[in-house]
Formats: C-alpha cells, sequence, structure tokens
C-alpha cells in the first residue's frame, strides 16, 4: 500500500470540505439538531418515566452513539457518491491506486467526516443537558470504534452496490440504516422485539453495542462479553463487505460499469 | 521500432452482443496512431481495454511487455488519459485538482511538475481558480496537464479537441505533436476531427461495428480509396459497411 496515494485521495475529500462553508455547516447542522431534539425528550422521560428516572442521558447516549454510526456510513457513502456526481469515477480508477488503497482512504477521510459533525454536537449536551458521554469511560472507545467499523462496513456493502449498479443504487445509501435501526435495539431492550426479530437481532453488533451502553449507564457495570460478542461480529461483516467490494470491482470491470458510471 | 503496446485479438461481449470483434494492432514508441469511426462502433470500449477498466472477453493487452490484466497497477502509472466525457471535481481549484494526481500517480515533485506544466499549458492564471468556473478551453487544457503530470509513456486521448474554438484546437494540437515528439510519447487518439487525425497520427486504424475495416498511413488510404480527403473515406467506408450490413 502507497501512503502517497493514500493521502492523495484523502486531500481530494480534504480539499472539497474546507473550500466550503456551507458543507462544513451540513456536516454540523444535522447531528447537533438530532442531538437538541433527543437531548429534550430524554429530558421529558428522566422527568416522567420509572424506567428511565435514575439515568438521565440513557437515550441522549444511545442517540449519540446511532449517530456516530449513522455519520461513519453515510460519510463513506457519500465519498464515493462524490466521485460518480462529479464525473470523477473514471479518473479514480485508471490512476494506479489499489482498491485496498481506496478502502483505507476512505475509511480515514469518512472519520474525519463523521467527528467534524459530531464532536460539536457532543459539546453542546454538557451545557445544555448536564450530560457528558464521557461517564461511559473507558469502554466509550470501545463503542465509537465498534460502530465505526459497523458504519464503515455498512458504507462498504452500499459502494459495492453503487460499483455494480451504479447511481440507480444511490437510495438504498440514504435507507439502509433506516432498515437496521429497529433491529438495533437502540433505545430499547430486546425482549421488547418478537422472538423472531430477536434471532435477527442477535446477528447484528448494534445490539450488544447498545445493551453494553444501557448496562453501564443503567446499573454501572460493564460487561466485556457485550463488547466481545460487536467484534466478533463486527470482524465478520467486515470480511464479507471487503471480499463483496473486491467482488464488485470486480463485476464492475466485466460489465463495463466503471466507464459510464458518472453518466 | 520498439512496439510500446501490442493489442491481440481483443474482444468484448456484452451478454450476446460484440462491442469489439478480434480486433489486433500496435502501437510503437514515439508514434501517434489514430483510431477512427462513428458513434458507438468500439472505440471507447477499445480503450477501455486498454486502460485495464474493462476485463477484455478474449484476446489481450501488451504494453512495455507486460500484459495489462496481470500489472494493471504498475503499468497504470505510466499511462493517462483524457476524454471530454470525465471531469475533473468542479469544487476543486486547478492546483488542487494537479496536486491530488500528482499524490494519486506518485509523482515525487509535485510542485516542480505543476509549475511546469503551468507554463507549457498556460494556466497559471487560473490556476488558483476552483476547475467548474473555467471555460470549457480552460477545462481542456487543465485534464491535458492532468494527463501528464505522471509523465506518461502511453497516452491516451478520446476526442482532445471536442468543442474547442480554433484557436485554442490548434494549440492543444500543437502542444500534443511537440510533447509526444520530445518524450517519445505512444498515443492512441480516438478523434471525430479529421484533419486533425491527418495533421497528428502516422497510421490510422479505421473501425466500424467492433471491427478494424481498413488501416494505412492518412495518404495511403486516401489514395486506395481514390478520394480526395480523409473525410470521404471515413464516409465511403461507413456507408460501405453501413450497406454491407
Amino acid at each position: 500500500m502507497s501512503l502517497n496515494r493514500i493521502i492523495g485521495l484523502f486531500l481530494r475529500h480534504f480539499f472539497l470540505i474546507k473550500s466550503s462553508l456551507p458543507r462544513i455547516l451540513d456536516l454540523i447542522y444535522w447531528p447537533t439538531i438530532q442531538i437538541i431534539l433527543w437531548g429534550f425528550i430524554s429530558k421529558f422521560f428522566t422527568a416522567y418515566s420509572d424506567y428511565y428516572n435514575n439515568t438521565v442521558g440513557v437515550i441522549l447516549t444511545c442517540a449519540i452513539l446511532y449517530d456516530f454510526l449513522f455519520r461513519s456510513s453515510i460519510s463513506f457513502n457519500m465519498l464515493f457518491l462524490e466521485e460518480i456526481w462529479s464525473r470523477n469515477f473514471t479518473n479514480l480508477f485508471i490512476a494506479p491506486m489499489r482498491i485496498s488503497e481506496i478502502i483505507t482512504a476512505l475509511v480515514g477521510t469518512a472519520l474525519i467526516r463523521t467527528l467534524i459533525g459530531l464532536v460539536p454536537a457532543i459539546l453542546i449536551t454538557s451545557p445544555l443537558f448536564g450530560i457528558s458521554i464521557l461517564s461511559l469511560g473507558i469502554p466509550l472507545f470501545f463503542l465509537f470504534l465498534s460502530l465505526y467499523i459497523f458504519g464503515i462496513t455498512l458504507g462498504l456493502f452500499v459502494s459495492s452496490g453503487l460499483l455494480r449498479y451504479g447511481p440507480a443504487f444511490e437510495n438504498i445509501a440514504w435507507s439502509s440504516l433506516f432498515l437496521l435501526a429497529p433491529l438495533g435495539c437502540i433505545y430499547y431492550p430486546i425482549e421488547i422485539l418478537p422472538d423472531f426479530f430477536q434471532n435477527v437481532a442477535r446477528g447484528l453488533p448494534l445490539v450488544y453495542i447498545f445493551e453494553e451502553a444501557r448496562s453501564i449507564l443503567v446499573n454501572q457495570v460493564v460487561n466485556y462479553s457485550n463488547i466481545k460478542n460487536a467484534f466478533m461480529l463486527n470482524a465478520i461483516y467486515l470480511f464479507v463487505g471487503v471480499s463483496l467490494f473486491y467482488y464488485s470491482f470486480s463485476q464492475a470491470r466485466k460489465k463495463g460499469s466503471l466507464i459510464n458510471i458518472g453518466e | 521500432m520498439q512496439k510500446s503496446v501490442i493489442v491481440e485479438n481483443l474482444s468484448k461481449n456484452y451478454f450476446k452482443k460484440e462491442a469489439v470483434k478480434e480486433i489486433s494492432f500496435t502501437i510503437n514508441e514515439n508514434e501517434i496512431l489514430g483510431l477512427l469511426g462513428p458513434n458507438g462502433c468500439g472505440k471507447t470500449t477499445t480503450i477501455a481495454m486498454m486502460l485495464g477498466l474493462l476485463k477484455p472477453s478474449n484476446g489481450r493487452v501488451v504494453i512495455h511487455g507486460l500484459d495489462i490484466e496481470k500489472n494493471r497497477i504498475s503499468l497504470l502509472h505510466k499511462m493517462n488519459f483524457i476524454s471530454p466525457y470525465i471531469e475533473l471535481p468542479k469544487k476543486l481549484s486547478v492546483k488542487e485538482n494537479l496536486i491530488v494526481y500528482g499524490k494519486l500517480y506518485g509523482v515525487k515533485f509535485i510542485s516542480e511538475r505543476i509549475k511546469y506544466l503551468s507554463e507549457k499549458l498556460r494556466l497559471e492564471e487560473f490556476i488558483n481558480k476552483k476547475t467548474g468556473e473555467l471555460s470549457s478551453g480552460q477545462k481542456n487544457r487543465v485534464s491535458l496537464a492532468k494527463a501528464l503530470i505522471n509523465e506518461p509513456s502511453i497516452l491516451f486521448l478520446d476526442e482532445p479537441t471536442a468543442s474547442l474554438d480554433p484557436e485554442t484546437g490548434d494549440f492543444v494540437r500543437s502542444f500534443i505533436e511537440k510533447i509526444s515528439k520530445e518524450k517519445k510519447m505512444s498515443i492512441l487518439l480516438a478523434s471525430h476531427n479529421m484533419d486533425e487525425v491527418k495533421r497528428l497520427c502516422k497510421n490510422v486504424l479505421m473501425m466500424n461495428n467492433g471491427v478494424i475495416i481498413d488501416k494505412g498511413t492518412p495518404g495511403d488510404l486516401i489514395k486506395k480509396h481514390g478520394k480526395k480527403n480523409l473525410e470521404e473515406v471515413f464516409l465511403k467506408l461507413n456507408r460501405n459497411n453501413h450497406e454491407l450490413k
């Protein structure tokens, strides 16, 4: 892998963001609105719900974690869509870039895009709602890492579809996470789901990540087996995601979709 | 004369449609080869296979003695491409685009290279402007700068002067002529501009329906078909082919 080429692709997106204030504001705007909305909902539940009355910030913390997942996945997809919209796709694929370098560059750039959006939103939760996500302690790092890996994996699945089917696959990029959200058990325990969906949900790392976040905040108990389960599932999904991306690239070369993808 | 590019029995099928049918040709070092043919005749498909963007159904492309299918990444370092159908990111300045592509192609002294290309292609006055704000002539010169950023030994030019005014078109043609001689490049030029092809190309391939229907020097083709110019040869060959079909 060449660091130079990875930096090159990173710079392509860095230049795009840094030269456009509306783009930066757009990255910050939605997470901030989301967090403020959930902050007030959280405040309401804290005051009127028995379940949440001793657990200020459970909903808000889970909302921040889910938004982190959402932003990381969307960021990855957006980087790919930018190339399609700007009709730069062919230029990118005739440059001597390995698939592994493209994935690495997009993973790094997506993280920066995600943090630009989420850090200001996290910072306002403390003065506005008296809540700090840092109260999750050291496990917070593992939860974020696990969510990021899953977000990137979903990004890889969608980008594989974009590679293979072109811009027609764009709508899937936007809806992919909404499809998983009910099964992710973000704001409620898995027992709420019907039996069949519980079995499906146990196959997703999200259930373990959000279960762990609630366990720390509600019971003040760190259960590393949840984190381990999430990472094991992530490893499987990531392997499938990367393999699918390689396969889609190979298929795109056979079917010719790399030539006219921006058109 | 050393052969930089060898195309052997190259074919591409999309489902049951044969886009390119067993074509073979070579491009020598320091040669500009013209590729002529009507829209949809297989020119872009051929170039895409030569660039490794498209996997051939049959046959192979050998560049500097190496098969593109087995050595795609290392060969792409030595090649580049310009087409009016692909663009550079519009929101990036000219300089930013050249920096990005300099990095992607592993250019060692990017600033010096950009400075050199800016002077040669007269980019200085708009080097810090966003690419999307440029005129089509300026964009064309920027695309050419991007295509030359890695000092390629093989260059693919797909209609490099399409939609340019006569003066800019002439500037681009003169630049291509000059740089190909200076750098001993091998160039494949796909164009609908017959004067351009006659001026730049030593040899010409005429393509239709995915096959090479004739080839030779522009002068020989004009003589062989008893026509006044290359455009008439083009029309005759394509009309014959259409009637045969």
